[in-house]
This record gives C-alpha cells, structure tokens and sequence, in this order.
C-alpha cells in the first residue's frame, strides 16, 4: 500500500464555531478535493471568513472536525497557504517579502532568492521587487502576497476576499494572478461576497449563509438555477 | 542683566576651547547615560515585547503598572537605589554608592520602564496586524518575536533615544546616588544646579547649551528616523 501523498481532500465533519455567545458556524460538513477553483459564496457576516480560517488551520473548531487526507501537523503547513483580505506586509523589500515565506518553511537561502523572484516575476512584478512593500498600492501589495504564497508551491491556496479593497484595473491583475496560480495545479479556495468575481472565477460554488452550506453545485448551474430560495435572492442582487 | 552678556559669551569660549573641566562633566554624562540606557533596552526591550504577545492572568494589571512606571519620579528611584548601595542597605557591600556605577544602575531603573511600555506598544501594534499572517507561514513564538521586532526597529530606536533623552537629563537619582563629587559624579545637571547656585554661571551656561543642544539633536533624530522610516519602508 502506498502511503498517500496529497493533502486532498479537506474534510469537513460536523464544524462548529462559536465566539462571543454566538454561533458563527452551524454544523457544516463538506469534502473538498482537487480540481478546479472552489468559491465560497455568501452575504456579509454568513460567516465565510471564519470558515476558510477553520479551513486553514487558523482557528480551532468548537465542536465537530477539519482534517486533510494526509496527516502531518508538523509540516503540513507550508503546503497550504493563505491570503488575506488585507495584505500583510513586512517592513523590507517585496522580495525579501516573498522569501521570507520560504525561509520559515525551511527552503535554503540561496534557493530562496531564485525562487521569490520567480514568483514576483509571474505576478508581473519583477520590476519592483526592490522596493518596499508597505510602500506600493494595495493592488500591488495583494500581488506580492499572492507571490509569497504561489512561491511556496501551494497544493491549497486559500483567498479571503482578495479584492476586496481594491481598484477594478488591481482586481482584474490580482484575479489575472489567482487564476495563473490555479492553472499551475493549486487548488484554489476562495471566499467572497462578490457576485461579478464569483462569476469570473468559480468551477464551483458553495453558498453560505447563517453560518450554513445552503447550496453546492458547478458555477453555470448554480448562476442559472439556483435550488435554495436564498441564493437566488442573493444572485439578484436584493439584500439577504 | 550685567552678569548675563559676559557669562554667555565666556560659555561660548569655554565650549569653543574645549574646557577640560566641562569636558570631562560631557564625558561622564554621556557615558553614565549611555551605559544605563544599553542595559535598560537589554532589559526593558524583550520585558515589553513579551508583554506585548503573550497571553497570562494579570496581563492589563501588569500593563497599567507598567504604564505607571513611566511617571516614575525621578528623586523616588534615587532614593530607592540610595537606600540598596548605602552600607546598611542590602547591597552596600558592593560598596557602589556615590560611584558613577550607581548612577548607571540608577538610570537604567529610571529609563527601562519607558523602554518596556513603549517596545510593548510598538510590538502589540504590530503583532495584531501580522499574527494571522505569521501564523498562516507557520512561524514558530521566536521566530515571530525576531520577525515583530525588526519589523519595529525604527519605533524601538526612537523608543531607546527618548529614554537616553530623560537619562541624559534628568537630575534627581543621580544627585543622589551619585553625591555631585567634583571629577569623579559630577554630570552635567547635577554641575549645572551646582554652579548656578554658587553663580558661576559660564560653567553652567555652558553645560545648558550643551545639554538642550544634545536634548533637540535627539528629537530632530527621533523625528527623522521616523519620517525616513515613513516615507521608505511605510
């Protein structure tokens, strides 16, 4: 038998998460394999973004499971990866930015350095990997974030709101980028409350609200013919 | 008004020349204020910074303590370490007291709470904005703590130059402590309120031009670290 060698797929077994009192996520179970890029979608405060950190790791369950087909706690994470709504940037260079992402997962110094500039090259940001990164735009600071977790060589890249902050010309370039990363063969995860981004890059939906999955089906169908009376309020566009 | 003109332009003379005697009162300070200042970053930088990430019972009671140290009088603390180093005290063996080694233990006492709450600020700023970050890079406690603070080199060397700021300064601990001894305690504030009060006023103008000029360079460098820091790296 051989031992199995991909983190997919990400099952879900009954997750609860409460804070405060109040229930944030309310008993979901979903299994999450490769192929294609898998958006969660919902209204405001469905819960969505608790969801992805339960996904990734960042937050525990309250009740119920998160686990990967392949158990390995210890270096496991460098194999998933995260961007956030709001990107963080390190005070130094872009591309000490990016290597820096692979200096903690243990990738040697000098590979480092080819490697962060590769990434920073296939975001299209080759020509400012000198410079500081708190310094440029959002749209070029989520691009950099993009390319500190593509360099990683991600099997998941998880996405939470990625465009939210940003400019429609830095949406197209930082959807441009997630779609490259996903084309390399990184399963995509990505939240948001955005219908047009939905639409532009999702394989599958999986719709959220109340802390609930509502609805799981391939883009088109779900777009076209949505089955929970929910999504269909939502797709045109009235107020959940 | 008579006195003034003369003792102005006899303290421009002595600084010009390089007086020994004021010379030697620039020295003393500088280095007693320098010494406390290292050992109270050694101290009060990793104190605040592990204050700042970590979790444990007593952590707002230990942050309002530490806020309050700030105000710290500066005569108190003098008359804290006085009541250590005297030959009775529980440290008089060392026999330090009136000593320039007292005074360094006795600024740094003054000047490691600011650096500890101001590190602790800095830090916690920044651990709220990249904690999921790191977490999600997978970074280990160390190598976080090492990541937040030379992400916050520029606040924590203004932090360090404050602190020199109210060492080089202040009056009180190291009158105390130190005892004013001609040649061997004698700093620059301590000669200052000597001198006035005995009216030699050009030793002590001069030590005040001094003093307030090395008090502004150290503003205009806190400023310009910051504002550098600002404009390149955000």
């Amino acid at each position: 038998m051989r031992a199995p060698t991909s983190l997919l797929p990400l099952r879900l077994e009954n997750v609860r998460f409460e804070a405060g009192g109040r229930r944030i996520i309310d008993g979901i179970s979903l299994e999450i394999g490769h192929g294609g890029r898998t958006v969660i979608l919902g209204p405001n405060g469905a819960g969505k973004s608790v969801l992805l950190r339960l996904c990734h790791g960042l937050l525990a369950p309250s009740a119920g499971r998160v686990t990967w087909n392949l158990q390995q706690p210890s270096n496991g994470r460098h194999r998933q990866a995260m961007v956030f709504q709001r990107p963080v940037m390190l005070r130094r260079s872009a591309l000490a930015n990016v290597a820096y992402g692979l200096k903690l997962a243990g990738i040697g110094a000098r590979e480092d350095h080819a490697r962060a500039s590769k990434a920073l090259a296939a975001v299209g940001l080759e020509h400012l990997a000198g410079r500081s990164a708190r310094v440029l735009s959002g749209g070029e600071q989520q691009r950099v974030a993009l390319a500190r977790a593509w360099a990683l060589e991600p099997e998941v890249l998880f996405l939470d709101e990625p465009t939210a902050n940003l400019d429609p010309a830095a949406t197209r370039e930082v959807e441009a980028a997630i779609a490259a990363i996903g084309d390399a063969g990184t399963k995509i995860i990505m939240v948001t409350h955005d219908l047009g981004e939905a639409k532009r890059l999702a394989d599958e939906i999986i719709f959220i609200h109340e802390g609930r999955v509502l609805e799981r089906a391939g883009a088109e169908r779900f777009f076209s013919a949505p089955t929970s009376r929910e999504a269909a309020v939502f797709i045109n566009g009235e107020l959940l | 008004m008579g006195t003034i003109g003369p003792a102005v332009s006899q303290a421009a003379v002595m600084i010009a020349g390089l007086d020994p005697q004021l010379v030697r009162i620039v020295a003393l300070s500088l280095g007693v204020s320098l010494s406390a200042v290292l050992i109270a970053t050694l101290v009060g930088m990793p104190i605040g910074a592990s204050i700042a990430v970590a979790r444990f019972p007593g952590r707002q009671a230990t942050i309002v303590l530490l806020n309050a140290l700030l105000g710290l009088p500066a005569v108190g603390v003098g008359l804290l370490v006085y009541l250590l180093l005297s030959r009775a005290g529980p440290l008089g063996e060392f026999g330090i007291l009136f000593t320039p080694a007292a005074m360094v233990v006795a600024q740094a006492i003054l000047v490691a709470p600011i650096i500890a709450a101001f590190s602790r600020q800095a830090v916690e700023d920044a651990w709220r904005e990249y904690r999921e970050q790191l977490d999600s890079l997978g970074a280990g406690p160390f190598q976080a703590a090492l990541t937040l603070l030379w992400d916050c080199r520029f606040s924590l060397l203004t932090t360090v130059l404050a602190g020199f700021g109210r060492a080089v300064a202040e009056v009180g601990t190291v009158m105390i402590v130190g005892g004013n001894i001609d040649g061997v305690t004698r700093v620059m504030t301590t000669a200052i309120a000597l001198e006035t009060s005995k009216g030699d006023l050009p030793l002590a103008l001069g030590l005040g031009i001094i003093l307030m000029g090395l008090v502004l360079a150290l503003n205009a460098t806190a400023h310009a670290v910051t504002e550098f820091a600002k404009r390149h790296y955000g």
